[in-house]
């Protein structure tokens, strides 16, 4: 009957608006929650570590030289040699990953044909996936005596090792934003320089590079973010040296490799503890600012 | 029936998942100690022979990790290769445990160094102003000019703290490589020609005692004009005239209940049987006075 087909109809219209309803609080709950878990992680933090800061003054924490939780005297807890090595690893594996990663989008964004490209994102992608204790493998085993051979070092596991290999894991982060950036910039300026004589470099070189710079900045930044908090690598093939870093050959320990070593001997609640979450609360704040950072580069491009 | 056991099967491996230490009464989890992994190991493996029905994990990672593991109640015998401090009994103490001390074995601990090195000996107070950092040129202690590497552990190793406590007696230099295992330090030194490393016996010598050759192991004197011992002489260092020698221990939460599967391990590890494996393992049975310190533990077993 056609009433009763239509009251089906009708019921059935009803149904999925209340579906559209339903799906809009789900989605909007899922997405709540992901600054709850930011938020919460923060607080979690927080809580475990802020009660380092009563028994040790911040500043005695953030620039003091030595870093002894078993020392004889009393334990020492001055956190710089840890933060130096993180950014000497950090800024190592830049050096090496800026240049390799932006030449790789310049080359992806203007210079390859489509085959290729077609065939080399994926390729960098994949270096995204390799596990980072694979590479760290890769260190111990070939880059460590590499190292000490071309330094004349008795032991390769040093800063400049662990950079590298902290390197290979930035670069496909920076290659891919920097290509969205290059992508991102309007066809017509390219044509315009080339139109007016210019050759393909100084095009990429005066323009090209100079339009895309907030978002290849922006990619260096979250590289940034990435190198500091990578782990693995760093525990593996930094050398584990408490001593203050003079430089890239030296043994070094970074922050992330502290906590991952050290969490293993405390009591919950402890000094130690607390100690441990303090270092991890500075990690979170320098990729929280970082990110900012970055976020504001890409705002900033967007309305450019 | 069976749907019931399966709830049971699960609820008590929840249930123990939760807090191993209050686990049923066939399991027992065994943590610490990187030197004691593979005695304690081979240990369990010959006890759970004897004891089908027991579900034993053994795992490693450093004393202060087997400790810590103790006192926050995931462990059932934390081992350590070094003494337990005073401050974590009273830590332990203050969460409701009463830890209990067993002697496993005798460790006589090598100082190595490199075969190419011309040094083959040093007294005792050199090893220690070496790794204090007071000495950083091998040629201070007789050897060719050149710098000093230290490999070392990390502190979450027994050995790095019996080691200082010991042999450095003060806190070691920090361009010291700590390194996660004592396998890597010895590594490390096989290695590098200007390096210096600390390992167990076990690590640098077979079951006969015949020393690996890539590394030298040296002889030490206690005291300068004294005779340069080495580790390899049992005899030595079962009577404490090789200066470095220490007790690897297994730590208990609580005494152990009479009959219990840890009471019957403690047992297995004192008798016979369980000796041959320590000796075969590297280390060294327990002196007449080590084995009388064990008693109040074996007495409660009993």
């Amino acid at each position: 009957m056609p009433s009763d087909a239509l009251f089906t109809g009708h019921r059935a219209y009803r149904t999925e608006r209340m579906m559209d309803k339903v799906m809009r609080y789900v989605f909007s709950i899922v997405a709540a929650s992901t600054v709850i878990l930011l938020i919460g992680i923060f607080a979690f933090l927080l809580q475990n570590g802020i009660g380092m800061f009563q028994k040790v003054h911040p500043f005695a924490f953030f620039f003091g030289t030595n870093w002894n939780p078993n020392a004889l005297a009393g334990a020492a807890w001055g956190m710089l040699p840890l933060a130096v090595s993180t950014l000497l690893v950090a800024v190592g594996a830049l050096t090496f990953a800026i240049p390799f990663g932006l030449s790789l989008a310049i080359y992806l964004a203007y210079l390859a044909p489509k085959r290729t490209r077609e065939i080399l994102k994926p390729v960098i992608e994949m270096i995204a996936g390799i596990p980072s204790v694979v590479l760290g493998l890769i260190g111990l085993l070939f880059l460590s005596p590499l190292v000490a051979r071309s330094f004349h070092l008795s032991n390769g596991l040093s800063a400049l090792t662990a950079s590298l290999l902290v390197g290979i894991t930035v670069v496909p982060t920076i290659a891919s934003l920097c290509e969205d950036a290059l992508s991102s910039v309007p066809g017509r300026l390219r044509e315009a320089s080339l139109a007016l004589g210019a050759t393909e470099w100084t095009t990429i070189r005066r323009v090209l590079l100079p339009s895309a710079a907030s978002g290849i900045l922006a990619a260096t930044m979250l590289g940034l973010g990435r190198a500091i908090g990578e782990t693995m690598v760093v525990l593996m093939v930094a050398g584990n040296s408490l001593a203050m870093p003079n430089g890239f050959l030296d043994p070094v320990r970074p922050m992330t490799a502290t906590i991952a070593i050290e969490i293993r001997e405390v009591v919950m609640g402890d000094l130690h503890w607390k100690a441990l979450f303090a270092v991890g609360l500075t990690l979170f704040v320098m990729s929280f600012l970082l990110n900012t950072v970055t976020d504001f580069f890409l705002y900033k491009k967007k309305n450019t | 029936m069976t749907t019931m056991r399966k709830m049971i099967v699960l609820s008590s491996c929840l249930f123990l998942s939760a807090c191993a230490t209050k686990g049923n009464d066939n399991e027992i989890v065994i943590q610490g100690s990187d030197t004691e992994v593979q005695l304690v190991s081979a240990l369990v493996e010959a006890f759970s022979t004897l004891h089908p029905e027991a579900h034993m994990s053994v795992a490693g990672g450093g004393s202060a990790v087997g400790i810590a593991a103790l006192i926050n109640g995931e462990t059932d015998i934390a081992n350590s290769s070094r003494q337990m401090k005073a401050e974590e009994i009273a830590i332990a103490k203050e969460k409701g445990k009463n830890p209990q001390e067993y002697i496993l074995a005798r460790d006589g601990l090598s100082v190595i160094v490199h075969p190419s090195n011309t040094v083959t000996t040093l007294t005792l107070a050199q090893v220690g102003e070496i790794y204090a950092g007071k000495i950083t040129n091998w040629k201070e202690v007789g050897g060719t000019d050149g710098p000093i590497v230290l490999y070392g552990r990390q502190s979450t190793s027994g050995t790095f703290g019996f080691f200082r406590d010991t042999v450095v007696q003060a806190d070691y230099a920090a361009s010291m490589r700590q390194m996660e295992g004592t396998e890597a330090v010895v590594d490390g030194v096989t290695a590098d020609t200007q390096g210096i490393g600390y390992a167990g016996i076990g690590y640098v010598a077979d079951q006969d005692g015949n020393p690996r050759g890539d590394v030298t192991i040296l002889t030490i004197a206690s005291t300068e004009g004294a005779e340069a011992i080495s580790p390899l002489n049992q005899e030595a260092v079962m009577t404490g005239k090789y200066p470095i020698f220490r007790r690897i221990y297994q730590y208990l939460p609580d005494l152990p209940a009479k009959d219990s599967l840890i009471a019957e391990l403690l047992a297995f590890e004192s008798s016979e049987e369980g000796l041959t494996i320590v000796q075969n393992q590297g280390f060294y049975p327990l002196t007449v006075e080590d084995a009388a310190i064990n008693t109040a533990i074996l007495d409660s077993l009993r």
